[in-house]
């Protein structure tokens, strides 16, 4: 290396270093003069939040929530991710008392793909937009089930939703209530509910019976045996579907007892994978 | 340097060679920032702020620092350091001074940073051998071509918004799309106007 190609690294070197560090000394210097006072509720805030950006609250990210509860235009309890005990730490912050916080998870309304009708083998895009796109609407004979294809479990940022046997399935444990499945799901099979409930209606076919029962094996025929088998009066059946009033169910269990199709699912358990033949 | 020059320089920045319509350098804020009339002011004055700025910094830097020293291979990397720190110092004044419009402007005003007409000019300067004042000149006007474009664009998607019966397949982005292109073949007609 010839001295001058050393003069050239090194004068680069310090030019482009010295440079840098003369606009860093100057911005941080601006970044005093034009220091914006926040609040520090705020900042204490987005510290104690989980930093998912998730959305599950209705603001644009972590800050826009805090920012919103700091004014007052939001309640402590919004972050479905943090559930009551972040809840309580926001509360200490805002000098309010936190409240019931309702822990909300998500459901699939559909339990039967594995054994239900197909019309073909679908071989394509795995997204479920897609395949209800295709020929026919689906590769499901049933127009209300789960085709599996998983549009959801990638939606999931807590990776709470699989697809177990053909069927997507929440784990209620992992679930932030976030919500994202919700939309991603093309069928909207999948809603939130009380983390409390024990007993849901894993069906979301609103065909006629008969026709029910030569699709899926698990399917609601909307003969009303579970309405008419519970104490509460709590299911009603809604267009050849059972509908359950959680303010009126107590988790009996007696539904599902009841239930020749299995389709209702009493405290049902995290996985379903190990109870299948 | 005569003014009459200085006014022929302008006049080119600003309508003939205009930096979005003509040269298509920044078409991001273009797009992006011109839903309103009010935060297209806004974008406009940042964008020129930081464009005249650039212009004296970089030039300074060529001058004193780059061509002494023999490194106008790292010219890029230099002016980028230099816009980089002038958005920065931006963002600062406007969430200070204005946080109305620093929230308007959202993502966008960090990305003046990466709005290549910003870079262009600095290196356009270089590269048509402009004096300081020259330098100046072109950046201030070259962002007030800027504002002028965005700020014409922006009145357009407005009433386009209000009263155009626009087809369904063309309504949002598509419309803004077509009318940019109308608007770009407006100022193809300043080509002609030269002084000199």
């Amino acid at each position: 290396m010839t001295g001058n190609e050393t003069f050239t690294i090194v004068a680069a070197l310090i030019a482009i270093g010295g440079l840098g560090a003369l606009f860093g000394g100057a911005l941080s210097a601006a970044s005093k003069k034009f220091a914006v006072q926040t609040d520090e509720r705020e900042d204490a805030i987005i510290k104690i939040l989980p930093g998912a950006n998730c959305g599950g609250c209705g603001f644009q990210g972590c800050a826009a929530y805090a920012h919103a509860v700091v004014s007052g235009a939001a309640e402590v309890s919004l972050c479905t991710v943090g559930g009551a005990e972040i809840a309580q730490e926001i509360a200490e912050v805002m000098g309010v008392t936190a409240g019931d916080v309702r822990r909300i998870v998500a459901y699939v309304r559909c339990t039967g793909a594995a054994d239900s009708e197909r019309k073909y083998d679908y071989i394509g895009l795995e997204d479920c937009f897609s395949a209800l796109n295709s020929i026919g609407g689906g590769p499901l004979e049933c127009r209300f089930g789960c085709i599996g294809l998983g549009s959801c479990a990638r939606a999931c940022p807590y990776d709470a939703v699989t697809i177990e046997s053909g069927v997507a399935r929440v784990n209620r444990e992992l679930c932030k209530g976030c919500s994202k499945c919700v939309t991603a799901c093309p069928k909207r099979l999948i809603t939130m509910m009380d983390y409390g409930a024990k007993s849901f209606v894993g069906c979301s076919s609103r065909s006629k019976g008969a026709v029910v029962r030569k699709l899926c094996g698990t399917g609601c025929l909307g003969d009303g045996l579970c309405a008419k088998n519970c104490p509460g009066g709590a299911i009603s059946i809604v267009d050849n579907l059972a509908v359950i009033d959680y303010s009126k169910c107590d988790g009996c269990g007696k539904c599902a007892e009841k239930c020749i199709r299995n389709c209702i699912e009493f405290a049902p358990p995290v996985s379903r994978v190990n109870l299948l033949p | 340097m005569s003014f009459v020059s200085v006014i022929s320089l302008a006049l080119g920045a600003i309508l003939i060679e205009n930096f979005i319509l003509v040269k298509f350098l920044g078409i991001c804020p273009f797009l992006g920032v011109s839903k309103s009339q009010e935060t297209a002011v806004g974008m406009g004055l940042a964008v020129t702020f930081v464009m005249g700025a650039a212009s004296l910094v970089c030039w300074v830097i060529e001058a004193l620092l780059l061509v002494p020293l023999g490194l106008e291979f790292a010219r890029t990397v230099v002016y980028i350091l230099v816009i980089s720190s002038l958005v920065q110092f931006i963002e600062m004044f406007l969430r200070k001074a204005m946080p109305g419009l620093y929230l308007s402007l959202g993502i966008y005003l960090p990305l003046i940073t990466t709005n290549c007409a910003v870079l262009g000019v600095a290196l356009l300067n270089r590269q048509n051998g402009y004096n300081l004042l020259e330098s100046v000149v072109y950046g201030v006007t070259g962002g007030l071509g800027f504002f002028v474009a965005i700020f014409i664009f922006a009145g357009v998607r407005e009433r386009l918004e209000l009263t155009a019966d626009v087809p369904k397949a063309f309504e949002g982005f598509p419309i803004a799309l077509v009318s940019a292109g109308l608007l770009s073949l407006a100022f193809m007609g300043f080509s002609g106007l030269k002084i000199i």
